[in-house]
């Protein structure tokens, strides 16, 4: 029997590593890559004819696609284009010559709804293929590979379209070699509102002059980057509708001017492909998101004698079916839109029934391509029926019947086939969620399983020592472990053989699914052996009963319903929105329990003595019971005692005690500062906060000098416990982190008045760059140095420190100026918790993890995070940056957004080792619950959103949050690595 | 002696419960369109009234803690002046806890204090009819097995409860129900209620389930 030695910090990082493994499988499995797309060669079948008329002899001649309606098309694309800014008081104000047109003139205009998630690349695709993309777009959303499938660009251009685009440069990604004349800007540098915008117009009066083109494409940026850096209601946003109304009066009058010249008309589009939310940003699902403008404006629309009252509401996808029919194109296959009929009223009644019945065929041989049972459809039935009665009217229309009542008639048969599509896009759309059970199930039985077996080891986990005995190859376990992997090997073959659709773990080579398999069982019998350790401890104990007096504190019971209560609350979809609440509830709590602990300990402190109590009792006890309800003298006693008690204990003498007192109180005054500097969440997020007041324009003073004090308070904060180097180095830095805010133009300079050109800032950036690494490689240097020549244990502590600090400097420069508060408040609070509660009220090293954790998870929305994909802080990822290079900005972008929980876990680390002169197991210890702590929400999370797939807030409310937690649990992983690595130096020192 | 002291206790605070009960419907007889959602405010100000009026009149006659020194009146009266003092200083002190919690600064101060004073009324002035103006006394009484009396156990009782039923009745405010009920503070104090009125109802039984484990330091 060979046995093998593990430490529990070494054990939980290999649990979490697991863990994450199981995380990833879980992802690829929730998120699928679409896999209806059919390659576009086969994509070219033949189009359907009109529905044949009954009987013999009578044969429809159309069989082809009918021809285009316009001749030229301009589609104008203005990001984050709300609909409020064009139908509401602002259009008004702001677009006089779009809400004439809107309400005189010759047009349709509608509402077009995005669907979640609402971020460009996503909506660029519904836009063209009229397909819903799924949600793993967002995360390639930054690095745009080609789109293959099926769509309008493409579509155009093998019908020998020419197509000129301007603006955003994702279009030219997406459609590499489909334009005849391209000109892309990047969208990355957030901060510039003009030149985006300049780009693409200043080639319109060229362009619109020419006749070489058919469709001409211009994706406006500058109202999306206004959004994010001011918000809607700034004053820029109206100079900037009213230079797109400008280009929208150009477009429309040269459009106009050529109408006489050729026989078809020509089509304007005016649309956005997100709006914006009350903050400026997008992603989510709030109205103001989803809500986009869409105008079709041609002169062979009928002029309209009143202004119309509210738009209509479409879907997005609709556009792609109705270009495709404006455009004579076939409709992209994968599309799910509808056609929007109106565009097309002008027609005959036959054309008209025509382009719907192409709709529909087209969409019903998409449903035929993705459920088996398509035919009890309710969509496809009255598609069906919808199709007979177009053939009847089709005969009648061939025998020459011309009356009203063919007319009639075939508004009946429009009607019919209206309804079909309806359902059958409905029932389409449903169907993007599709989920890859078997790989979910597979990733939650990893994840559950890692979750059980940490569980059931707390006890030997957090034992003194630390350590656990790992039995590799007991007979019996091994023997279960081969019969468990056979079953397994057996269930996978047959779940793979018998799948209908594509599966990724079934994808997988055989040799990592068998793999997998064995990690699977091998994890079982690990949880067999523990379940039946536990058991043979059970009976051992009678014969040496361990004396159990652990009485629960209240502290204990607080972080434990905490805890609980948290992970319970993941199953609403209102409290994830609201998760921020949750924290800052319960991190609220924590300190005014924190306070009457202090209060106990400082007031009371004698009296917990038990022997002392067992006096007073005798005491008391002594006096009797007849005196009982008459004791009002008893205050006056216990005064005195207690007056004794505080006088006679030497525990905390006075400045210091009173200090100590007030240490939960500031705590609690700077969460509720921090509170209202960013509004996060859903319900609540329009509230004013300090985080928009700094950060408009006039107030550009004050945040500089916001940035200035946090800054140095930063320094006065870290440098404490810095070597000399390193003070020199971190001012350096921080230094250089307020000249870069000051040359990207958020902060300014007292000496300089008036504007300044801003540059991007990169040589500042890169300057501190180097102060960030110098300082975390002396740290490195330090610790490697204290392993080696094994030193003294400070030096390894100014190393961790180093490392942390190097840290700190690193946020400081990724974050908005106006969150560097968020910064000084977090080093404030972790520099009082430890010297004034932590040190002196003795917690173990468990307790102090788990508080650590909260305020790590409290201080990942005081930052301004929410569980909302919007509120990732992008612009993090191009600090110092000339152009989008992957890795660093994923890297970049990660740190940012969970710089709080990762500082806070730092500390963590720099805290108990502090700390490993009390108790030796400490790291161990706070490795092991950090672990714990990440591993019980994601278990029961996953859990929780398999049960919840069909939830109709499943894509914009658990999706996100299911992502923030799976990366969370990569960053822990990372975490709890250091931990380990921390905790073996102090090992190899114990035993040398 | 014990049990009639029990008993005692119960039916005090069955009275108390009762009063809360008066107050929550007794007003709509006399009020037009009173009702606890309607008009919250008239409702936290009657129910803290009648709440603290009873107690006043049960510590008056029932005398739980009778002093055996007859005290000056001038005494008395700087005693009184001295509880006064100190009611308001915790509906200060419970306010800026609500607003640390989140609650917001500016808007609804009026919500906010009377919350404050109504949850004042279920903790801090049972303190002061108990135990008087002595934050020693009260720093014993809420340590562990710092109770007395029978009159103390349930003072730590019900005021526990109606803080944790403040603390509970916070949970469904960020719920997207949008229910009247969410709006704030009601949910926070009529969860306090509740906690107060199940504490009221709670603690003589406790008391009677354990009492042969109450042992009571007494003098």
């Amino acid at each position: 029997r060979t046995r093998m030695r593990l430490r529990s910090g070494v054990f939980a990082s290999s649990c979490l590593l697991v863990q994450a493994l199981g995380v990833a499988l879980f992802l690829r499995g929730f998120f699928p890559v679409p896999v209806r797309s059919v390659p576009r060669r086969e994509a070219r079948a033949d189009p359907p004819a009109e529905p044949a008329p009954p009987g013999p002899g009578m044969v429809s001649n159309w069989t082809k696609i009918p021809p285009p309606l316009f001749k030229k098309v301009v589609i104008v694309l203005i990001d984050a284009l709300r609909d409020d800014f064009v139908f509401g008081p602002k259009g008004k104000q702001f677009m006089p010559y779009t809400t004439q047109v809107v309400e005189k003139g010759t047009s349709y205009s509608f509402i077009a709804e995005a669907k979640p998630p609402t971020v460009t690349m996503p909506r660029i695709k519904a836009l063209m293929t009229g397909s819903i993309p799924g949600f793993i777009d967002v995360v390639v959303n930054l690095n745009s590979p080609a789109l293959l499938d099926d769509n309008l660009i493409w579509q155009a251009k093998t019908a020998g379209k020419r197509i000129i685009f301007y603006g955003d440069d994702t279009w030219v990604k997406l459609f590499p070699k489909h334009f005849v004349e391209y000109d892309g800007t990047t969208s990355f540098f957030v901060s510039d509102f003009t030149e985006v915008d300049d780009n693409v117009t200043r080639h319109l009066d060229r362009v619109l002059k020419r006749e070489d083109w058919d469709l001409l494409i211009l994706h406006y940026l500058g109202l999306d980057h206004i959004g994010h850096m001011t918000g809607p209601n700034s004053p820029l946003v109206g100079p900037k509708l009213r230079e797109m109304d400008n280009i929208l009066k150009k477009i429309h009058i040269s459009l106009l001017s050529k109408v006489e010249e050729v026989s078809l008309p020509n089509l304007l589009v005016v649309c956005g492909d997100h709006g914006m939310s009350e903050t400026g940003s997008h992603g989510g699902s709030s109205e103001g998101e989803v809500h986009t403008p869409l105008l079709f404006i041609s002169s062979a629309f009928g002029k309209r004698s009143a202004p119309a009252a509210q738009p209509e509401h479409v879907q997005q996808t609709d556009l792609a079916s109705t270009l495709a029919i404006g455009l004579g194109l076939p409709i992209s296959r994968n599309s799910v839109g509808n056609l929007i009929l109106p565009v097309v009223e002008g027609k005959t009644m036959r054309e008209q029934l025509r382009f719907v019945h192409l709709n529909g065929f087209q969409l019903s041989r998409l449903l035929q391509e993705n459920t088996p049972a398509y035919e009890k459809d309710p969509g496809y039935e009255h598609f069906k029926i919808a199709e007979k009665s177009h053939g009847n009217w089709i005969k009648l229309y061939l025998e020459g019947n011309n009356s009203e009542i063919l007319l009639n008639l075939g508004k009946k048969v429009l009607k019919q086939y209206l309804e079909a599509l309806k359902t059958l896009s409905s029932s389409l759309s449903k169907q993007v969620a599709q989920y890859d059970m078997y790989s979910m199930m597979v990733g939650t039985v990893i994840i559950m399983e890692v979750l059980i077996l940490l569980l059931l080891s707390v006890p030997k986990a957090l034992s003194k020592r630390a350590e656990f005995e790992v039995p590799l190859s007991p007979p019996l376990f091994s023997l279960l472990f081969y019969l468990m992997c056979l079953t397994l090997c057996a269930v996978h073959v047959i779940v793979c053989t018998s799948a209908e659709s594509l599966c990724y773990f079934c994808s997988m080579s055989w040799l990592t699914a068998v793999g997998v398999i064995m990690l699977i069982s091998a994890l079982m019998c690990g949880i067999l052996s523990a379940v039946a350790n536990i058991l043979e401890n059970y009976r051992l104990p009678l014969k040496n009963p361990v004396p159990s007096s652990y009485s629960w504190s209240e502290i204990d019971v607080l972080i434990l319903a905490g805890t609980i209560g948290h992970v319970l609350s993941l199953g609403a979809s209102s409290f994830i929105e609201e998760e921020h609440q949750t924290w800052y509830f319960l991190i609220n709590t924590l300190c005014l329990v924190l306070c009457q602990e202090l209060c106990r300990n400082n007031f009371l402190l004698k009296e917990c003595d038990p022997q002392h109590c067992t006096n007073v009792k005798q005491n008391f006890n002594s006096i009797g019971e007849s005196s009982e309800c008459k004791n009002i003298d008893i205050p006056a006693a216990s005064n005195s005692k207690l007056g004794k008690a505080t006088s006679s204990s030497e525990f905390i003498k006075g400045s210091d005690k009173w200090i100590s007192l007030a240490t939960p109180w500031i705590i609690l005054i700077c969460c509720r500062l921090l509170r209202s500097l960013n509004q996060t969440g859903v319900q609540w997020a329009h509230r004013p906060d300090f985080g928009h007041w700094l950060t408009s324009s006039e107030h550009k003073s004050e945040l500089s000098f916001l940035a200035a004090v946090s800054l140095l308070m930063i320094f006065f904060l870290v440098q404490r416990r810095c070597s000399l180097v390193s003070k020199i180095a971190m001012s350096l830095g921080l230094l250089g982190v307020y000249s870069y805010r000051a040359a990207i133009g958020n902060v300014t300079f007292p000496w300089q008045h008036g504007g300044k050109d801003i540059s991007k800032g990169i040589t500042e950036a890169r300057f501190v760059y180097v102060f960030v690494l110098g300082i975390v490689f002396t740290g490195t240097k330090d610790l490697l140095k204290s392993q080696v020549i094994s030193a003294d244990s400070s030096m390894k502590s100014t190393g961790l420190w180093e490392v942390y600090s190097g840290l700190v400097l690193l946020a400081a420069l990724l974050f908005r100026p106006h969150n560097l508060p968020v910064l000084v408040f977090c080093l404030l609070i972790q520099t009082m918790m430890t010297k004034y509660i932590w040190i002196p009220l003795k917690f173990d090293a468990a307790q102090i993890t788990i508080m650590h954790y909260w305020f790590g998870q409290a201080f990942f929305y005081f930052q301004g995070n929410s569980n909302g994909i919007a509120t990732v802080d992008i612009s993090a990822g191009f600090v110092g940056l000339d152009s989008y290079v992957e890795i660093p900005a994923i890297f970049l972008t990660a740190f940012a957004t969970y710089a709080g929980p990762f500082l806070w876990a730092i500390h963590l680390l720099c805290y108990l080792s502090s700390e490993v002169s009390r108790n030796s197991a400490a790291v161990g210890h706070g490795c092991f619950c950090y672990a714990l702590m990440r591993s019980i929400p994601v278990a029961i999370y996953v859990v929780l959103v398999t049960g919840l797939r069909y939830h109709l807030f499943i894509w914009s409310v658990f999706s996100p949050k299911l992502l923030y937690e799976g990366v969370h649990v990569f960053i822990t992983a990372a975490v709890c690595l250091c931990f380990t690595a921390m905790d073996q130096n102090h090992s190899y020192k114990v035993q040398e | 002696m014990r049990e009639a002291e029990v008993r005692r206790l119960l039916a005090a605070n069955l009275l108390g419960a009762l009063a809360i009960v008066l107050a929550t419907l007794g007003p709509a007889f006399f009020l037009d369109g009173f009702s606890v959602l309607g008009t919250h405010l008239t409702w936290l100000c009657v129910c803290s009234v009648c709440v603290a009026t009873l107690n006043i009149i049960l510590h008056l006659v029932l005398k739980p803690n009778q002093s055996l020194k007859r005290r000056s009146f001038g005494h008395k009266i700087s005693r009184f002046l001295k509880c006064c003092i100190y009611f308001f200083m915790s509906s200060i002190l419970f306010h800026a806890i609500i607003v640390l919690y989140g609650a917001p600064l500016i808007e609804l101060v009026t919500e906010t204090f009377l919350f404050a004073v109504l949850l004042s009324t279920f903790t801090t002035l049972q303190c002061l009819c108990l135990l008087g103006p002595n934050i020693q006394a009260w720093i014993r009484v809420f340590s562990k097995n710092g109770a007395m009396s029978i009159w103390e156990s349930s003072l730590q009782i019900t005021s526990v409860c109606s803080i944790l039923g403040a603390w509970f009745g916070a949970f469904p405010i960020p719920l997207d129900w949008d229910r009247p009920w969410q709006v704030w503070p009601i949910s926070c104090s009529l969860g306090a209620t509740f906690g107060y009125m199940a504490g009221l109802i709670i603690a003589p039984l406790w008391i009677h389930w354990n009492r042969k484990q109450l042992t009571y330091k007494s003098r």
